[in-house]
C-alpha cells in the first residue's frame, strides 16, 4: 500500500495532479446548486396567491 | 434546412428542463462507474512506464481532460453556430453553460501537465506551441464567459459571445497539430483513431475508459448547468416558481 502511494518516488506529483482534478471537478459539480440557492433567496418568503373567491 | 418537430419541442425551456433532469443522473452515475474502473486500471493494474516509471499515471487525468477541453470547445462552437444562424435560444444558453465546464477541463489539463512536466522535462512551464495554444484555449473560454456579461443588453452580449466562440474554433486544429507542425517539447500522439496506437493495450484501456467517463461527466454537468441557467433566465415564469417552491425547506 505505502509502496503504491509512493509511486516510485513520484507520489507527490501524481497525487497532487489527481487532487487538483478532484478540486476543480467539485467546484464545477456544485456550481448549479449554488446558483439555485441564490435564486431561492430572490423568491418572496410566501408565493403570491390568487385571491380566493 | 429544417429540424424535426421533437427538436423544436426540446427547445422549450420547461421541456428541456425535465428532459435534462431525467438524463443527468444517468450521465453522472455512468461517469462515476466507468471513471472508477478506469482509475483502478490506470493507477493499480497498468504496469509502470519503462522510461517515466509511475509518473506516467498523471496521463489518466491529463489526456482525457485535454481531449475533453477540445471536444467541449467544438461542442460550444456548434451551439454558437446554431444560435447565430437559427437564433435558437437554448443553443445560445448552452454556449454559456458549456464554457465554464470546458474552462475547468482546460485548467485541469494545464495544471496536471505542469505537474507532469516538472519531473519529466525539468520545468513547470515552457512557451511551447502545444502548451501555449492550450493556454489560448483557456483564454477563449474565459473570453466567451466575460463577453456575455460585458454588455448592458443581454442579447447583444450573448451574440458577441457566440461570435467569439465560433471564431476561436481555429485554435482547435492548432492545438491538435502543434506537436506535428512545430518542434515541441510535448510528445507526439501515441493514440491513433486510424492506424495502430503506439501504447500498450494494458495502458490504453484505462485511458479510453477515463475518456468515456469525462465525456459523460461533461454531458451531466452541461445538463445540470443548463437547468440552473434556465431557472435563472425564466425566473418570473410560473413553472420556475413551481419548481423552486418544491425545495423551500431543503
Amino acid at each position: 500500500m505505502s509502496e503504491w502511494l509512493a509511486m516510485d518516488g513520484y507520489g507527490a506529483y501524481v497525487w497532487s495532479a489527481y487532487a487538483v482534478t478532484l478540486i476543480v471537478l467539485l467546484w464545477d459539480l456544485t456550481a448549479p446548486a449554488r446558483s439555485r440557492r441564490q435564486l431561492r433567496k430572490r423568491r418572496p418568503s410566501r408565493p403570491p396567491r390568487s385571491t380566493p373567491t | 434546412m429544417k429540424f424535426p418537430v421533437w427538436f423544436h419541442r426540446l427547445g422549450s425551456p420547461p421541456t428541456f428542463y425535465r428532459f435534462a433532469g431525467r438524463l443527468m443522473p444517468w450521465c453522472f452515475a455512468l461517469a462515476a462507474l466507468i471513471g472508477a474502473w478506469g482509475l483502478y486500471g490506470g493507477l493499480v493494474l497498468a504496469p509502470p512506464d519503462y522510461q517515466q516509471s509511475d509518473s506516467f499515471r498523471i496521463m489518466y487525468v491529463h489526456v482525457p481532460a485535454a481531449w475533453m477541453s477540445m471536444a467541449g470547445y467544438a461542442f460550444m462552437a456548434v451551439c454558437a453556430f446554431v444560435a447565430l444562424v437559427w437564433r435558437m435560444k437554448l443553443a445560445e444558453l448552452m454556449v454559456l453553460t458549456a464554457a465554464p465546464i470546458g474552462a475547468a477541463f482546460t485548467l485541469i489539463t494545464l495544471v496536471t501537465g505542469s505537474i507532469w512536466g516538472k519531473p519529466m522535462w525539468g520545468t513547470w512551464w515552457d512557451w511551447d506551441p502545444r502548451l501555449t495554444s492550450e493556454l489560448v484555449l483557456l483564454f477563449l473560454y474565459l473570453g466567451v464567459i466575460a463577453l456575455a456579461q460585458a454588455f448592458e443588453d443581454r442579447r447583444a452580449g450573448r451574440r458577441a459571445a457566440c461570435l467569439l466562440a465560433l471564431i476561436g474554433v481555429v485554435n482547435i486544429p492548432i492545438i491538435h497539430y502543434a506537436v506535428t507542425w512545430w518542434n515541441s517539447l510535448h510528445q507526439g500522439p501515441t493514440v491513433r483513431v486510424f492506424g495502430e496506437s503506439t501504447i500498450h493495450p494494458d495502458m490504453l484501456w484505462p485511458l479510453l475508459a477515463m475518456t468515456v467517463a469525462s465525456k459523460l461527466y461533461f454531458a451531466g454537468s452541461l445538463f445540470a448547468r443548463t437547468r440552473a441557467a434556465l431557472l435563472t433566465q425564466e425566473f418570473k415564469t410560473h413553472w420556475v416558481q413551481q419548481e423552486l417552491s418544491g425545495d423551500r425547506h431543503v
